[in-house]
């Protein structure tokens, strides 16, 4: 994608480092193990008990569970659910991701209060997610499952085509796009690798790790609250919770992964 | 594939009525430019110094948006010709600051967030893409290494000239670069590019060490 006309003989030089390189490695290879040690017993199991105890309470002014919720599969059903998502929903006429619909079901079968939902979506300590909670629950239920996001409804092609649009939209003052950090292999930010999320291994990798129990936060964070911290990088406004434009982003990501199966929510540093 | 031919004749007519829907019959679907900015600007919202403008791409900022740009190799040559124009060179005519300042700019990626404060001060964040200084370990590669730029290519004017245009605005020598336009951009100030560009070239910058 870029033209650099900075003459090879820098690359040359680059190489020359050994240093550098070696010390780099070794920071690299003292996360994994950070890692490995972390993934027995992920906190992010006691969002998993918290949203499934939020699943089946009876709550809301309503006074309903989420039993009756459709995530795609049929009232109630949460197995595998995640691996389909975003996807095109009948009864909205729009496609939705999980977080999309899971407020969907808050507020129409609950009667909870939408924006308050949208206001608290991120949990900060105390301010405890109930969305990241839930989110957790229903997306543990496809660990394992093979990614298959649809694209047979015409208004799932034009959620991947936008999504694709979107991946690409350079703006702000910085001209960032996603693509800007995410369309090369082997590129890091500092010691950070970062997935090109064309390619298909690396899109696979990424999207099956989200959510993620965040260790320097100590939150559980889902793919909705990803999109949200990127584009904050990326000096763009606030994305909005749910808005068409993440569904859609999600759903090119998404898609991206199909064939890979689901391994969240995960635990990153 | 005839069942097909009767669905695309339906498709035909929901189209004739429904025009966004019926544009997803189609095999390929394809979003407009203008779509996209609509969805943008649909699905963000101001929040501390990050308004909505920011989503109001410019020529450049349209052109590298989309697919297969580096194919239409006029259209490059014009856009590294017109963002060429807009570099702004000092008036005092000195391009070269002071080499320890220029070293905390590239390691600072602070600003313009809408999670910093408003004015304040913006890094450049060099070291996020770039490697500079051989002590600087934690460097990234989404851009080539900058390591001994001076000594490789000397401390001249010419050099200096180049080093200051493409800080400023990097669009001018090679078009859809990554690299943000830090000059062009209002993200750093005359002084803090002129910092930079001696940290690159100054014989005494730890880059050329």
């Amino acid at each position: 994608m870029i033209r650099n006309k900075l003459p090879a003989v820098l690359l040359a030089v680059a190489c020359l480092s050994p240093v550098a390189a070696w010390a780099q490695t070794d920071t690299v290879k003292g996360i994994e193990r950070y890692r490995e040690l972390l993934a027995d017993g992920n906190p992010a199991e006691l969002w998993e008990a918290r949203g499934e105890d939020l699943w089946k309470q009876k709550r809301g002014p309503k006074m309903a569970s989420l039993e009756s919720c459709n995530l795609g599969k049929g009232p109630g059903v949460v197995k595998g659910v995640y691996a389909e998502l975003p996807r095109y929903f009948k009864d909205t006429d729009r496609v939705m991701d999980l977080e999309s619909r899971l407020l969907h079901c808050m507020t129409g079968i609950q009667g909870l209060d939408g924006e308050a939902i949208k206001r608290t979506a991120f949990g900060a300590g105390t301010n405890r997610s109930d969305m990241e909670a839930l989110v957790a629950y229903v997306t543990s239920q496809s660990k394992g499952v093979r990614m298959r996001v649809p694209t047979s409804h015409p208004k799932e092609k034009q959620a991947y085509a936008m999504g694709e649009k979107v991946f690409f939209y350079r703006g702000g003052p910085h001209d960032f796009a996603c693509a800007t950090c995410h369309g090369e292999s082997g590129k890091r930010i500092r010691l950070q690798d970062l997935p090109n999320l064309l390619d298909r291994k690396d899109a696979q990798r990424a999207y099956t790790t989200w959510p993620a129990y965040r260790v320097s936060q100590g939150e559980l964070r889902t793919f909705q609250w990803r999109l949200f911290d990127c584009f904050r990088q990326q000096r763009f406004p606030a994305l909005e919770f749910g808005s068409d434009a993440s569904i859609a982003l999600t759903a090119f990501l998404a898609k991206n992964a199909n064939g890979a199966a689901f391994n969240a929510p995960a635990i990153k540093r | 594939m005839k069942n097909h031919g009767k669905l695309f004749a339906m498709a035909g007519l929901v189209l004739a009525l429904a025009p966004a829907a019926g544009a997803a019959d189609r095999a390929e679907v394809k979003v407009g430019d203008a779509e996209a900015m609509r969805e943008m600007f649909r699905g963000f919202s101001p929040r501390g110094q990050a308004d909505l403008s920011r989503l109001r791409q410019d020529d450049m900022q349209k052109f590298c948006s989309t697919k297969g740009w580096e194919k239409q190799k006029v259209q490059v040559k014009q856009l590294e010709k017109e963002q060429l124009a807009l570099i702004k060179y000092p008036a005092d005519g000195r391009l070269m600051g002071d080499w320890r300042n220029g070293e905390r700019i590239a390691q600072t990626g602070v600003g313009m967030q809408f999670s910093d404060a408003q004015g304040s001060t913006a890094g450049g964040n060099c070291y996020a893409c770039h490697q500079l200084a051989r002590a600087e370990v934690s460097f990234g590669t989404i851009g080539p290494s900058l390591q001994n730029f001076g000594k490789t290519r000397g401390n001249t004017e010419a050099n200096q000239r180049y080093a200051y245009g493409k800080i400023y605005n990097p669009q001018a020598y090679s078009a859809c670069s990554n690299m943000p336009r830090f000059g062009h951009g209002g993200i750093l100030t005359e002084q803090q590019i002129k910092d930079l560009t001696a940290l690159l070239l100054d014989p005494d910058s730890p880059v050329n060490k």
